[in-house]
Order: structure tokens, then C-alpha cells, then sequence
């Protein structure tokens, strides 16, 4: 009895084990009628929501572009837990294991930035979607990304900020354990201590880790700095924590953030205490602003016809896949390092999200953003702003 | 640094600390109570809590029962879970060395967790509301959530019918013998399964508490929810002296109070707060190896 018992607990420990691990991962020969492409993306721990939405419009785009060059594409979706040190071996894996041709993902930066030196050496492209850090793709000809980067995000959020909420005085809430939530705050800052002039116009900081969950000290250091505006840029769930506990201690600041927000357990944790946040973000569904972007609305509300909205993490999914493929069309061959010269010369590439050219950087050049807040529980689109 | 902190931040901050470190007491104390009886760090303690806090999600968000059963069905199934992983992982290692039933405990920890990912998903799910708890009410320019002062009250209320158990009634007894010596316990007729049985069922039961109240204050329920604050407990147990209750409500009560007047009066370090339970741990350890409540034990040869 005994032995039955511990040989099944340790048989159910390995089984959940592998499940873990492998996440879609399909064993196949490496036959030269499939192209793999990986998906580098956090499904479990705390970045889950996001990499989820990733994934829809990855999958998405598979769908409608099947095959490329006369063969299937094989989406191999790899779980990085959310998690740095986990991030590298998942993209090692993908590459030496799965033997992927390019790398698409990963929702955060310092998730991206952890593959970093993996897709460098092993030659092998990736794409990021909605990872905004500078950090990416920066000395890495081997990262390309189809968003906008956190410098100009920063400074879309500090004009909101200064003109639209005529703030003189702001808090800053960070998460210090992601290079995205950090980097967005100080270029945040710099272009707000440049804006209002006054260097002390931060008149608050507090920091937390990510998986957080008490934030009354900080936030109660915050009451009593008494800002116009507080910038949160930080994960969903901490974020809609720190919304609801600032709200319970009495504190009225509207609160603003960077895209990393717009995800539904944003709204479904937070509940009626994060309407009223504004955050930017990437793509508006109500207003989509190329034929792609169209297309991609219709066959998003055909393929998940319960969605309330339609995250901009997901068309650039959507996005980061289809420009992939047509590098991969150019280049002519499924080789990694042809198909990375081909993405580092995309030009007018017509996605979702807008027209993408890549730069020397590897960056997409975008000049817009799309503000959208809380309101009635639902995300919606108020204005598009562009900077030059 | 603390220039412009008013008497009233600093109030609003002990209010903090306060229903901040009662929430660590209660889910010290299971850890504390499992070590006293079976000399076990018992590592899937913090994912019981969060089993727990999926048990209450399901009751009320999912299956609409009212709060008053699910909190019921909650408590009873947390104990279950307890008493069940005793049974099948922790019980066949009675008798192995030390290190087996450690290394089991860990696997039952990645165990639970594991199983929650697949079953839950790793997003987070938002905890149900409970407005009478919630709302605010304000004394000045203080703010005060009923539930911060609920917290400290049914951990002093828990502890006090713990220690009562413990000290007065026959189980009670029975607990104590086993945790003093095992095997004579044994030789002389306790009823050992039975005992560990109920410990491993109180202490359960208290980490269900701990999350419900955890969940009222901090109202997301994710898969990996238990790992930080299981950790921060075992240490508030260990500061306390570990295997003794009013240990680890004690060594709850200053961790808690320490991470929020450390970001009272440090701003600067605010992301700092996990490694501070630490570094007291090692202060304490440095100069009260058994902790501060604990007694020095005599190695039995």
C-alpha cells in the first residue's frame, strides 16, 4: 500500500513535471516540409495574461498564413514561467532542441532581454512584439521588434500627463525587478521634469517586486506627498492591486500607466476602482488604421467572438508573425541567418498596428500611440497621439 | 528621510504593519506546529494556503455559494488537503532519515503548484468582493479597511483556542507528548497517526483562514500566491522560535511590522522589503539561535 501510494505521488509529480516543461512543444523529425517557428512566450506565473494574448494573435496569423515558401509553418510555443533564468533555457531549447528558424515573443522586456544573448550566438532571429525596453534590441542584430520603444511611450505619457491632466506634481510607482516598468519610469520622468521645468516634480518613488501584494506602505508614503498624477508603469495584477489599495487608504491621484495594462485581469482584479486609468498603447481596435489592421479585426472577432476587446498585444502577434513570414518570402530559404538579413531590411511592411519599416536598431519606427482608458470595465480608445 | 512624516503617515503605516503582520502569524503558526511535532519544515505549507484561497474563489465566484458555506467547505477541505498529503507523503517517511521527508515536502510544494498552473491557468483570478469588509471608513485623515482590524483579531482569537487545545485538552496533551519524545509517546499508547493527523488539520485549517483573510485584503488568487508569503512565514516561525505558537504569532507580528516601517522610513528602499525579513532572520539567528521564544535543546544522544 505504501509503495503504491509514493510510487503514484511520484509518478503524478513527473507527469505534471513534463507538463510543465514542455508546454505545446510537438516532437518532430526534422523533415524539410515544415518551418518552425518558435513561440517565446510566459503562460504561467505572473506575466500569463499577457503572453496568453500574444499567442491568440500569433495563432491567429498562422491560420490565415498556413504556409510560406511552399511549406507548413509549425508553431512551437515555448513556456518562459515569467521568469528571467527560465527565459534563456526556453529559448535555448527552442533553438537547439526544436530547431526553429526565428523566434517570435516574449511579452516583456526583461524576459526579451534574457534571450537575448541566446538568439545572438546561436544566430538565430527573433522578433519581439510588445517588449519595449531600448535593452531588446540594443547591440543585438539578432532582436528586431514591431512596437515602439519606451523613450517615445515616456514621453507620450509625460504630455498626457502635463497637458491633458494639467499636472505639476506626480508619483512614481515602480516595479523594480523589470527592466520595462524601470526604464519606462525614468524616461517618463525626463521628459516630465523637462516639460514642467521643475526638477522636483517627482515628488514620489516607490518600488516593488514583481509578485507583490501589499502596497499600503509605499502607497501611504505616496498619500502623503500628495501628487497630481501618479505613473504606475508596471505587471497587470500588481497594478490593479496598487489601483484598488490606493483607493481603500483614500488617495484620488488618477492613476496612469504604459501598454503593459491592457489585459482583461487588469479590469477583472482591479474592478470598479481602475476605471478612470489611462494607459498607452500600441493598436485600436475600433479604429484600425491600415486594410491589415481591418482584416485582422474581422478575423480576430470571428476566431474569439466572446472577447469584450481586442488587446494590442495580440495584433502584434498578429503582426510579429506575418512580418516574419514575408521576410522569410524574401529571403527565399528557411535559413535563420538569410531570414535574419531579410527582417533587418522589412520596409512599408503593412501590419495591424501600422506601417512597419526596421530601422539600423532593428526598431520599428513608429511615431504613434493609441491612449485608451478604464471606463464602465472596458477598455476604450480616447485619443491617438503622434510625436515626431 | 523621514523628515515630513506626519503623525498621521506613521499611524496609517502601523495600521498596516499591524493587519499585515497578523496575516503572517496565522500562517506561521502552521508551520511552527508541524515542525514541534514532527521536527518537518513542512515546505508545501505556503501552497496549502493558496489551494485554499482557490477553494474559496470557486465557492463564491464559480459555484455562487454564499460566503458563510464556502468559508465552511473552504476550512474543511483545506484540512483535508493537509491531512491528506500527511498521509500519503509525508507518513510513509516516518521512519527515513530526515532529509527523505524534506525533499518530499518540496515535491508536494511543486506538486500543488504544478497542479494549480494546469487546473487554473496561470492567470490571475480576482477574488470576490466583500464591500462590508472593504469599504473604508476614515478617523480623520487615517484610513481604515474594516478586514485590517478583523485580521488581528481572529489571529488573537485563533491563537488563544489554539493554545487552549494545546495546554488543556487531551489531544492537546497527546501533541505535546509526541513533540517532547516520539518514540516513548508512542510506547506509551498515544495514538501517533491520530496526532499528527490533527496537527497537520488545525495547521490547514489555519493557513485557510490566513488565505481568506489574505484574499479579502490582497484580491487576486494565482497559482504561485503561496511561495512568497509561505517563505516570510516559515521565517516569522523561525525569529519566533520555531515549534513554539506564541513564537510565531510574535515573530508574524514583527516581520510585518518591520517590512512597513522599513518603507515608511526608508522610501528609497522600498524594493528592498523581501530582503529585510532576512536579514532579520540572521540578526535574530546570530544572537538567539532558537529564536526568540524558542528553548535550547539538548541534543538527545
Amino acid at each position: 500500500m505504501k509503495k503504491t501510494l509514493s510510487l503514484l505521488l511520484s509518478m503524478a509529480m513527473v507527469v505534471t513535471m513534463v507538463a510543465g516543461c514542455s508546454g505545446g512543444t510537438k516532437t518532430s523529425s526534422a523533415d524539410s516540409d515544415v518551418i518552425k517557428i518558435g513561440v517565446f512566450e510566459p503562460l504561467t506565473g505572473a506575466n500569463a495574461a499577457g503572453g496568453e494574448l500574444e499567442v491568440e494573435g500569433i495563432k491567429l496569423a498562422n491560420q490565415l498564413r498556413p504556409e510560406v515558401l511552399g511549406k507548413k509553418v509549425e508553431l512551437v510555443i515555448a513556456d518562459n514561467k515569467s521568469d528571467k533564468a527560465e527565459a534563456t533555457t526556453a529559448a535555448a531549447r527552442l533553438i537547439e532542441k526544436d530547431k526553429v528558424v526565428a523566434i517570435l515573443g516574449s511579452w516583456g522586456s526583461s524576459l526579451s532581454i534574457a534571450a537575448g544573448d541566446v538568439v545572438k550566438t546561436n544566430k538565430v532571429p527573433a522578433v519581439a512584439l510588445s517588449a519595449t525596453n531600448p535593452q531588446v534590441t540594443a547591440g543585438n542584430d539578432y532582436y528586431f521588434r514591431v512596437c515602439f520603444l519606451d523613450p517615445f511611450q515616456g514621453t507620450v505619457m509625460a504630455n498626457y500627463a502635463y497637458k491633458n491632466l494639467k499636472a505639476k506634481k506626480v508619483a512614481i510607482i515602480q516595479e523594480v525587478s523589470n527592466d520595462y516598468s524601470v526604464g519606462l519610469a525614468k524616461f517618463f520622468t525626463d521628459s516630465f521634469t523637462k516639460l514642467s521645468g521643475d526638477p522636483n516634480a517627482i515628488v514620489a518613488t516607490g518600488n516593488y517586486n514583481t509578485g507583490d501584494q501589499d502596497f499600503n506602505g509605499i502607497l501611504t508614503n505616496i498619500k502623503a506627498a500628495n501628487p497630481d498624477v501618479i505613473f504606475a508603469p508596471g505587471n497587470f495584477t500588481e497594478s490593479a492591486l496598487i489601483i484598488k489599495q490606493a483607493r481603500a487608504l483614500g488617495i484620488t491621484a488618477p492613476f496612469i500607466g504604459g501598454d503593459t495594462w491592457e489585459t482583461n485581469e487588469f479590469i477583472t482584479v482591479g474592478g470598479a476602482d481602475v476605471n478612470g486609468a489611462v494607459m498607452s498603447t500600441f493598436f485600436d481596435d475600433t479604429n484600425p488604421l491600415t486594410e491589415a489592421g481591418k482584416t485582422f479585426v474581422a478575423e480576430y472577432k470571428k476566431a474569439y467572438p466572446n472577447s469584450a476587446n481586442i488587446a494590442a498585444v495580440s495584433a502584434l502577434g498578429y503582426d510579429g508573425y506575418m512580418m516574419t513570414l514575408d521576410a522569410i518570402e524574401r529571403a527565399g530559404s528557411a535559413d535563420p541567418v538569410a531570414i535574419r538579413d531579410a527582417l533587418a531590411t522589412t520596409k512599408d511592411f503593412e501590419g495591424a498596428t501600422g506601417m512597419i519599416t526596421i530601422d539600423a536598431n532593428g526598431d520599428a519606427t513608429k511615431n504613434q500611440a493609441v491612449i485608451k482608458g478604464v471606463k464602465d470595465g472596458k477598455f476604450t480608445y480616447m485619443d491617438t497621439v503622434t510625436i515626431d | 528621510m523621514v523628515v515630513g512624516m506626519t503623525m498621521e503617515t506613521f499611524l496609517q503605516q502601523l495600521i498596516n504593519g499591524l493587519s499585515l503582520g497578523s496575516l503572517y502569524a496565522l500562517i506561521a503558526i502552521g508551520y511552527t506546529m508541524v515542525y514541534g511535532i514532527l521536527r518537518l519544515i513542512n515546505f508545501a505549507h505556503g501552497d496549502i494556503f493558496m489551494m485554499a484561497a482557490y477553494f474559496t474563489y470557486f465557492g463564491i465566484a464559480v459555484f455562487f455559494l454564499p460566503w458563510y458555506v464556502t468559508f465552511i467547505i473552504t476550512i474543511g477541505l483545506t484540512m483535508l488537503l493537509g491531512v491528506t498529503i500527511e498521509r500519503v507523503a509525508y507518513r510513509p517517511l516516518r521512519d527515513a532519515p530526515k532529509t527523505s521527508l524534506l525533499i518530499s515536502a518540496i515535491g508536494v510544494s511543486f506538486l500543488l503548484e504544478n497542479v494549480a498552473n494546469y487546473l487554473f491557468s496561470g492567470k490571475p483570478m480576482a477574488f470576490p468582493e466583500f464591500p462590508l469588509l472593504t469599504t473604508p471608513f476614515f478617523i480623520g485623515g487615517l484610513s481604515i479597511q474594516p478586514v485590517s482590524i478583523v485580521i488581528p483579531i481572529v489571529a488573537f482569537f485563533l491563537m488563544t483556542a489554539l493554545l487552549f487545545v494545546i495546554n488543556k485538552t487531551k489531544i492537546g496533551m497527546a501533541m505535546r507528548a509526541v513533540a517532547v519524545d516520539y518514540d516513548t509517546a508512542k510506547l506509551m499508547g498515544i495514538k501517533i497517526n491520530g496526532v499528527i493527523s490533527s496537527t497537520f488539520a488545525i495547521g490547514s485549517g489555519l493557513a485557510a483562514v490566513g488565505a481568506i483573510l489574505w484574499c479579502m485584503k490582497y484580491p487576486s488568487v494565482l497559482p504561485l500566491m503561496g511561495v512568497v508569503p509561505g517563505l516570510k512565514c516559515f521565517i516569522a516561525a523561525v525569529i519566533g522560535g520555531i515549534g513554539n505558537v506564541k513564537g510565531a504569532v510574535l515573530g508574524g507580528l514583527i516581520l510585518g511590522f518591520s517590512e512597513v516601517l522599513m518603507v515608511a522610513f526608508f522610501p528609497a528602499l522600498t524594493g528592498y522589503r523581501d530582503a529585510i525579513a532576512f536579514v532579520i532572520l540572521i540578526v535574530i539567528l546570530l544572537f538567539l539561535p532558537n529564536g526568540l521564544l524558542g528553548k535550547k535543546q539538548v541534543e538527545k544522544v
